[in-house]
């Protein structure tokens, strides 16, 4: 094997793939082979390193050197000058990596420092479609433990003892779901995965099905030997075209190895896996509807019970998880459920992926212990908000959570704390809200979501979040009463308590959340006719300051002729003729035109 | 894969790919390669240090390099720095010279002192 005194790993998730990274990686190729350098250093393409905020992200290895925002052009410099020289380009590194004189490492970096990362450990530490790499990492050790050392009920037993509850959002004990598929009765049982991330915002599955996806097939496997299945299916929206290979690539490795397929570790047990695609329809992902879609029928959700663990895939018991669930399960059995037991809070093991987006300066994935504050996570973490801003509010659990607002900024985040706050875990999209946010807004953004996502089974859900949604469209026209505010909180109610599934009964969150916590927005809105934010463009006007020096430049920009003023002389906006498009704002040299 | 013998020989074979990819622990070898260290012949020494460190298994050891360091009429020069120990200097390396140092300094801790910089000084 040739030897490599460097290793230049190049992100190549969904994120950095969309800005130029296969570029990156050819043009890399191309120069190291131009130097003659390409026996001495490695090309890697791997999985999400999670902070897409500065993608495309550039890793070389031995020294850990963290480029940022690399383009096309500056891997000439790269090469010329690191690769071939053994001088780092400062200007090209994270910005965060330089201190005064000295360079740190990727891992020394404040977005890394606070995480820990299991789930994802992987991520953009391999080549996600080289099985060796996996193997080299400590991969499937925990499967042939498992089949070769342990009976099933003592697999499933280290399951229970780790704590781990599921992370696609309910948090239902993984060790008992487990426990009663094994128990449940039938010949045929499956075991399933699922990867139909809807959440918009979060995509801490798919960074695992592309950075690491033997991790799902080695827990699958895992998942089948506890409770009897031969058979996972993974559901796996079609929009992630890039998970869907890499998950297809390792599927057809691992049968090559004999890692999937009949008797493996020479133990007699049969398992193998095949993909369903799913459309994209956010409530696929929930898990009736989900089993209802694998097998080929419109994806609808059905009565619990009879639960999955008893009649699931062609109502057989079937096992289903969530991806980042999956996740945890090998380095369970490697480091003991008792390490796994020993982070996070007494009643949320383990650590938590978050997909942290809005205003916040690192966009990206993280994953922290559970426990860590919502304040760790949104200013060390997150690298606070930009621009100097006032955080306001973040919102967990995408739509189906609720809003956080900033008293509770210290608070742990685990399941039981942010259920007790309106919100919940969901799948673990964050997103950070600052003072130009407006609440009623916000709310309204995830309950026309939900609108779209209601499946139409049953009436709470399909009309009442409908009629939700005119009520918030009339309170943002400026057409609210207070009576409409009492009306939103007892239909959310209403729509909580007699939905059919989980899509339903978590809906109004958004809206109930921030009637709790942001009231006074409301009020403002309906009361004084006044968006305290100046977002609802209804009650929203523009008006140009004394800082105006006359310069015409809105005046020409503005598309109705709403603005009038001679030169050198303040203009003022025609607030009728306005269509509040904000084109004038952005064109003032002066910041003299406001909303308000 | 019908034994756990075979998953451990891939992993075997296959660390290599990826034990380069951690933080800087342990030991640091770093080769000087500004033009001047090149041209003296940085690049050989380099791979026989690579080569003796993976030929040994020796864990935790990272072999860099650097630019110039202003001693370019030493050059080629290695410095090693482990943890807790002061970093040593050794100059005019070649390949040969390399693997000593690896045998010596890293496996068995004892300091190749002739080829220190210290042996040449005025």
């Amino acid at each position: 094997m040739d030897l490599f005194r460097s290793h230049v790993l190049v992100c190549a998730g969904t994120g950095c793939t969309s800005s130029d990274a296969l570029k990156i990686l050819d043009a890399f190729e191309a120069l190291l082979e131009k130097h003659d350098l390409q026996k001495e250093v490695k090309v890697v393409k791997t999985g999400c390193f999670g902070l897409c905020e500065a993608g495309p992200i550039v890793i070389v290895y031995p020294e850990g050197a963290f480029y940022s925002h690399i383009k096309v052009e500056d891997v000439e410099r790269i090469t010329e000058e690191h690769l071939l020289k053994g001088r780092i380009v400062r200007d090209l590194l994270y910005k965060e990596s330089i201190e005064e004189d000295t360079i740190k490492a990727i891992d020394e970096v404040g977005f890394y420092k606070k995480q820990q990362r299991v789930s994802l450990r992987n991520c953009g530490m391999i080549d996600p479609e080289v099985v060796e790499e996996y193997i080299a990492v400590d991969g499937y050790q925990a499967l042939a433990k498992v089949l070769t050392e342990m009976t099933p009920e003592e697999t499933i037993d280290v399951v229970k003892r780790s704590g781990l509850r599921g992370r696609g959002g309910g948090g239902f004990p993984s060790g008992l779901k487990w426990e009663f598929t094994a128990k449940a009765e039938g010949e045929q049982k499956y075991v399933a995965c699922n990867a139909d991330e809807g959440d918009p915002g979060a995509f801490m599955d798919r960074s695992v099905l592309e950075g690491d996806p033997h991790v799902i097939i080695e827990s699958m496997a895992i998942a089948g030997y506890a409770v009897g299945a031969d058979l996972g299916y993974v559901y796996i929206r079609a929009e992630y075209p890039i998970a869907v290979r890499r998950l297809q690539i390792a599927i057809d490795q691992a049968r090559e190895k004999g890692l999937l397929g009949k008797d493996i570790f020479g133990t007699g047990f049969n398992f193998d896996m095949e993909i369903r695609l799913g459309a994209g329809a956010f409530v696929c992902g929930e898990e009736t509807a989900l089993l209802n879609s694998i097998e080929g029928q419109r994806g609808m959700p059905r009565p619990r019970p009879p639960f999955p663990a008893i009649k699931g895939v062609w109502n057989k018991p079937t096992l289903l998880n969530n991806v980042e669930t999956y996740a945890n399960i090998p380095q369970i059995f490697l480091k003991g459920p008792e390490w796994f037991a020993g982070i996070g809070t007494e009643k949320s093991k383990g650590t938590k992926v978050f997909a942290l987006g809005g205003k916040i300066n690192n966009t990206g994935l993280l994953e922290v212990p559970m426990g860590t504050t919502v304040r760790e996570v949104v200013y060390d973490v997150g690298g606070g908000i930009p621009g100097g801003k006032a955080f306001k509010a973040v919102q967990t659990g995408g739509p189906s959570g609720g809003c956080i607002p900033a008293d509770y900024l210290d608070t742990p985040i685990d399941y039981d704390n942010l259920i007790s706050l309106g919100s919940m875990m969901g799948s673990g999209g964050m997103i950070v809200m600052d003072e130009d946010n407006c609440m009623v807004d916000i709310a309204r953004f995830f309950l026309d979501f939900t609108v779209e996502e209601s499946c139409g089974k049953c009436p709470p859900c399909r009309i009442g979040t409908k009629r939700m949604m005119e009520t918030l469209d009339k309170i943002t026209e400026g057409k609210g009463t207070l009576g409409d505010l009492d009306n939103l909180e007892r239909l959310a109610k209403n729509i909580k308590s007699s939905s059919l599934c989980g899509l339903g009964q978590t809906a109004p969150n958004p809206v109930l959340s921030t009637l709790k916590y942001f009231r006074d927005e409301y009020e403002a809105h309906v009361i004084d006719k006044k968006c305290p934010a100046g977002v609802c463009q209804a009650l929203t006007n523009f008006y140009i300051t004394e800082d105006c020096k006359g310069c015409t430049l809105c005046k020409k920009e503005c598309p109705v002729d709403a603005i009038a003023g001679e030169k050198k002389e303040m203009h003022i906006v025609d607030t009728d003729a306005c269509i509040k498009c904000g084109a004038c704002v952005d064109k003032c040299p002066f910041k003299a035109i406001i909303k308000k | 894969m019908k034994t756990i013998a075979e998953l451990n020989k891939i992993r075997q074979e296959s660390l290599e790919r990826v034990n380069l990819r951690h933080d800087r622990k342990g030991t640091r070898i770093v080769v000087f390669m500004g033009t001047c260290g090149i041209a003296a012949g940085a690049r050989p020494v380099l791979m026989a240090l690579i080569e003796e460190v993976n030929k040994r298994n020796i864990e935790n050891v990272v072999v860099t390099q650097a630019g110039c360091k202003g001693a370019c009429r030493l050059e080629p020069t290695v410095e090693v720095y482990k943890q807790g120990e002061e970093k040593v200097t050794y100059v005019y390396m070649t390949p040969e010279k390399a693997r000593k140092v690896i045998a010596e300094h890293i496996v068995s801790g004892q300091i190749v002192d002739e080829y220190a910089i210290g042996a040449y000084a005025e």
